[in-house]
């Protein structure tokens, strides 16, 4: 009974970031044909064969579905019914100095915690700030320029690397890949782009704020990270957007490729709205992403903070192509009220000696459904292969549901596969005796938590792991009376 | 100085009245025992006094410090100097018994107006309160509970109520489940706590663990009342005749 009235009480916690900024926007008309993709081609300035490409990708998408294989559910997508393309006003191109930014975008990004201006930017951290469609401001160019390190959007990269971008964009994640990345490689309108050359170990973290403002617009942006041999690059991503009672598409692709003896660590502090405790509104988060390490002793890390979005549905996933190289999956996916996650991983192992860890802490409240769905191949010829897999779940009252899809598939008798997965329950008999020792439930549940996510909380750079425990007691203040 | 005060405490857990009318009176400095078969009212009281929910208090009152108990959050019990020694303490996980006591540590300073523990003085208070009881430093590292074996987890209680310093600790059946040499840990652990401002309940089934923790008063509870209150003689009393005596109404007490 004290379930109950626990659920009952389950507050509406304001979604501290869903204010909307009043900044004059240029939209394409809704919905989606070859006509549209071409204003999104022009609008971008590209060269010819981002044209080709992106109507390829069309054509291609047009003869897919949906897919539906995921434990969520929502309505049918209008996909006429959205804009693909919405962009501020204020300028055609992007803005070559901040004096030139629209200061309402700044204090957009200020409110949000990203200051842009010179004198106040994040020590440390280069950023990239992402509004709707278009990237508005990269700070610390000029310093990673001088080491001989990419940061720009994938805008900027398309017309200014041409061969790199042409080389790579799709070659981790092909058009063809499913529904949504032939969506996205159709219409993406901005995203990051890095490079890291040869044997530099870029000095600090690089960092993509992605922000939705417009509505009834879908967001899909594109990012592409290239680590040349024997280099080191440490990039996060951070999203909100504000509340609506619609519900917001945003299906991006990231794709990361890791040379002989190169390192990659992604990080992600997914914070999109997540719809009201009815469940009303907040973004579909329906993500591709990918990395393949392409060398020898190549290393890809992937570490995702998920608390928001009405529905999540990505798999950050690792291609070990190299041998002895190592992919790595550090995951904390949180559901309250009527959010919905499948997320996971996939670890490919094609070279030899090759080593995949997976960690996934899900936590679920509410009337939320949570869900891992990871796999994990061993090929033939990769020999001597390792792989350890950890799922443990965490329920807060008994509306909620943790489910766990692992899927194993060796074909060699050289390689070992680990899997261990646990659930546990915040039950009312832990909670009464936090509080008997005089810890209210909201700190009880901070406590066990963090507690319980440490492990992930512990991979992400040191600037973001604060703010992300933060988050987490945010996500889940209310789920208990 | 009177700490707590129970006037006709009527309590039911859905519908079914457990506690029906029950007096109790306790001063700083006193240990009290309360005797009684199974299911006679005796955990509902502990936890009643410590604020657990799912029990009605349909008639009576309570008053802790002068202040009425049962307008205040279970929270608040503990902060205001209320510990429950748990007769099935709870698992945490992925919570270290150090951050755990230290979270529940700092929440009582708050309620007494002092600042955080200094993490040097909390570290030191740790291994004196957790030697008391025969804990290996190397427990305050591990999850709350968590993999303890039965002894374990009530030397853990004892060593909390070491740490948090309360004004009334109760001690629900913390005998339970101890072989000879644990429950003497424990015991002597209480014994050491024992102070002219800090009073004790000691809620035990059987007699034994009052030969090594001696009350100033025994209350035999039956059927939900106290039906009889002495000195510590009367344990030896009870625990000669047997919990039939008072079952067969051959005492006066019993209705």
């Amino acid at each position: 009974m004290e379930d109950n009235e626990i659920l009952k009480e389950i507050t509406d916690k304001e979604y501290k970031y869903g204010f909307v900024s009043l900044i004059e926007q240029e939209y394409a008309p809704k919905g989606l044909d070859e006509n549209i993709i071409r204003f999104i081609w022009e609008k971008k300035k590209e060269p010819p064969f981002m044209l080709e490409w992106r109507l390829k990708a069309f054509r291609y998408w047009k003869s897919m579905h949906e897919p539906h294989w995921a434990k969520v559910s929502y309505p049918p997508i209008d996909y006429q019914d959205i804009h693909y393309y919405a962009a501020p006003k204020s300028y055609k191109e992007k803005p070559k100095s901040l004096d030139e930014v629209d200061p309402e975008i700044l204090r957009t990004f200020e409110k949000l915690g990203i200051p842009l201006r010179e004198r106040e930017k994040l020590a440390g951290v280069a950023v990239d700030a992402v509004l709707d469609s278009v990237s508005v401001a990269t700070t610390f160019k000029e310093k990673l320029e001088e080491l001989g390190i990419i940061f720009c959007s994938i805008n900027e990269a398309i017309r200014n690397y041409p061969e790199l971008v042409q080389k790579y964009l799709g070659s981790v994640v092909p058009y063809t890949d499913n529904f949504f990345a032939a969506l996205n490689s159709a219409v993406f309108s901005d995203g990051s782009f890095v490079y890291v050359p040869k044997g530099v170990r870029c000095p600090m973290e690089l960092s993509t704020y992605f922000r939705i403002n417009a509505s009834e617009t879908g967001q899909f942006e594109r990012t592409l990270i290239i680590a040349d041999e024997g280099s080191y690059v440490s990039y996060l991503e951070g999203c909100t957007a504000p509340i609506r009672d619609e519900n917001q598409l945003h299906a991006a692709v990231v794709e990361l490729i890791a040379l002989k003896d190169a390192e990659i660590k992604y990080s992600t502090v997914q914070n999109w709205y997540p719809g009201d405790k009815d469940g009303k509104g907040g973004i579909y988060n329906f993500v591709t992403k990918r990395g393949i390490c392409l060398g020898e002793n190549s290393k890809i890390s992937w570490t995702q903070v998920e608390t928001g979005s009405a529905i999540t549905w990505k798999y950050p996933s690792c291609i070990l192509k190299g041998n002895n190289s190592v992919g790595e999956f550090y995951s904390i996916a949180v559901t309250n009220n009527y959010q919905q996650a499948d997320t996971g991983t996939k670890m490919i192992h094609l070279g030899r000696n090759t080593k995949s860890r997976i960690v996934s802490k899900g936590i679920a409240a509410g009337f939320s459904n949570n869900s891992y769905r990871g796999l994990v191949q061993i090929s033939k010829k990769a020999e001597g292969s390792k792989n350890y897999s950890q799922c443990d779940s965490l329920l807060l009252g008994d509306k909620c549901g943790a489910h766990t899809f692992p899927y194993i598939d060796v074909q060699n008798n050289s390689s070992t596969v680990e899997h261990e997965a646990t659930t546990s329950k915040i039950s009312d008999e832990i909670l009464f005796y936090c509080n008997q020792r005089g810890i209210s439930k909201e700190d009880a549940i901070g406590l066990i938590v963090n507690g319980f996510s440490r492990e992930v909380l512990n991979q992400l750079p040191m600037e973001f792991a604060v703010e992300a425990q933060k988050l987490l007691s945010v996500s889940l203040e209310g789920s208990v009376g | 100085m009177e700490i707590l005060r129970i006037e006709n405490l009527k309590v039911a857990i859905d519908g079914k009245q457990i506690i029906k009318g029950l007096n109790l009176t306790i001063h700083s400095g006193e240990v009290h025992a309360i005797m009684g078969p199974n299911g006679t009212g005796k955990s509902t009281l502990a936890n009643v006094l410590a604020g657990k929910p799912g029990y009605d208090v349909i008639e009576g009152k309570i008053t802790f410090l002068g202040k009425d108990l049962l307008e205040l959050e279970p929270e608040e019990r503990a902060r205001a100097g209320i510990f429950l020694a748990f007769q099935y303490p709870v698992e945490i996980p992925g919570v270290t018994n150090a951050n755990f006591m230290k979270t529940a540590v700092n929440e009582v300073r708050k309620y007494r107006q002092l600042e955080p523990i200094d993490a040097y003085d909390f570290l030191q208070m740790m291994k004196e309160k957790a030697s008391l009881v025969g804990l290996d430093s190397s427990y305050l590292n591990r999850n709350v509970n968590e993999g303890f074996s039965g002894g374990e987890k009530k030397r853990n209680e004892i060593f909390q109520l070491a740490m948090l310093e309360p004004t009334l600790a109760i001690l629900d059946e913390t005998d339970s489940g101890l072989d000879i040499d644990a429950l003497k840990i424990v015991a002597n652990g209480v014994n050491t706590l024992r102070n002219p401002e800090r009073a004790f309940l000691v809620i035990t089934h059987y007699q034994r663990l009052l030969n090594y923790i001696i009350p100033d008063f025994v209350h035999v509870m039956y059927n939900g009342r106290i039906v009889l209150s002495g000195g510590k003689d009367l344990a030896h009393e009870l625990e000669a005749k047997g919990y039939d005596w008072l079952k067969n109404g051959n005492n006066n007490g019993v209705n």
